[in-house]
């Protein structure tokens, strides 16, 4: 099972304190500027499901990220903390349903976190 | 438990492997992005094209096809279309409504959404084309002009979804085209292929391969 590999400096910023994204010169730049949020797998994952679909349910992400609900939940918990993504509960018939959508910030941070990926590969080139 | 993505390159940071491995700073970014993309497709994928429903649709057309085509009048090979049409769009939003049920997903959310609200638009272009056509009397676009804007249709909803629904969209406009420039007596074969024959095919690779 991974763990979780968030760091107290991964703390994110604010939510759309965020600096615009600066391209790097150099690989280490690169690093250095990593959103540490979302750089982790699972909530990877969740950030990109959310970009390509209004919302997800839990069961839906889970599976998609071929996780448990456990690791889900904590990873969910992170980027809703960070206010990446907005999560609803409500119920569907007698059955409670989780519903996450991605933010503003958390689409932002997909982009920058795109940008850096690119900025790496670009650096190495040259 | 397995647990492919995990296992397939765990997010260490970049910074660890230290500026002397420049290639494997490369090679993890690339990796990232790979891993987007993938996700982004499989999201995107997720209870959008309900593929047994589109073998239903298909089998539908190919009755329709055959029924039609002993029609005596050109109303009477129209009404068997409009007809096959209907049970066949009532199918395609039943199937589509079980298939989000299935995976407990919002039926009115996602990609459902999407792709039923980017398939609508040129569906009721092809409504209003048929009266216009039929009014003209030029009945033999209209095989064509049907094929030509469900398979808009298809791609432009698609277009976030798994790659084989928007070939399956550019297959249906590709055939429209041909249909276009055909002899007029072909048009009803050219809807059994499309609505028949592409129909069933990609309904049974998107039901083996993308959840039913």
């Amino acid at each position: 099972m991974a763990r979780s590999s968030l760091q107290p400096e991964e703390a994110p910023r604010e939510a759309g304190s965020q600096p615009a994204v600066a391209r790097p010169r150099s690989p280490e730049a690169a690093t250095r500027q990593l959103d540490r949020l979302i750089h982790e797998r699972v909530r990877l994952g969740i950030v990109s499901a959310l970009a390509v679909n209004e919302a997800l349910t839990f069961n839906e992400l889970k599976r998609l990220m071929k996780t448990t609900d456990g690791n889900l939940s904590v990873h969910a918990r992170k980027l809703e903390e960070a206010h990446y993504i907005a999560c609803t509960k409500s119920f569907h018939g007698r059955m409670p349903r989780t519903e996450y959508r991605l933010s503003a910030a958390g689409r932002r941070a997909l982009e920058r976190y795109l940008a850096h990926m690119e900025a790496l590969i670009q650096a190495m080139r040259r | 438990m397995a647990e492919p993505r995990y296992n397939r390159s765990m997010a260490t940071a970049p910074r660890r492997t230290g500026p002397a491995e420049p290639v494997a700073l490369h090679t993890r970014a690339m990796d990232n992005l790979e891993f987007i993309r993938e996700t982004m497709e499989e999201a995107g994928s997720f209870t959008a094209v309900p593929g047994r429903g589109g073998v239903a649709m298909g089998i539908t057309a190919l009755g329709a096809a055959l029924v039609a085509s002993r029609q005596s009048s050109f109303e009477r090979w129209l009404v068997t279309w409009l007809v096959a049409a209907t049970l066949a769009l009532a199918i395609g939003a039943v199937t589509m409504v079980h298939k989000a049920r299935a995976a407990d997903a919002g039926v009115l959310t996602g990609p459902g959404r999407k792709f039923a609200l980017s398939l609508c638009p040129p569906l009721a272009a092809g409504a209003v084309l048929t009266l216009v056509l039929y009014r003209a009397g030029l009945f033999a676009a209209l095989p064509g002009a049907w094929l030509l804007l469900y398979g808009a249709g298809v791609v432009t909803g698609g277009a976030f979804s798994v790659r084989i629904v928007p070939a399956m969209g550019l297959g249906f406009m590709a055939l429209g085209a041909a249909a276009l420039f055909s002899p007029p007596a072909w048009g009803n074969w050219f809807l059994a292929a499309g609505f028949g024959g592409l129909q069933v095919i990609f309904g049974l690779i998107i039901t083996r391969r993308y959840g039913g």
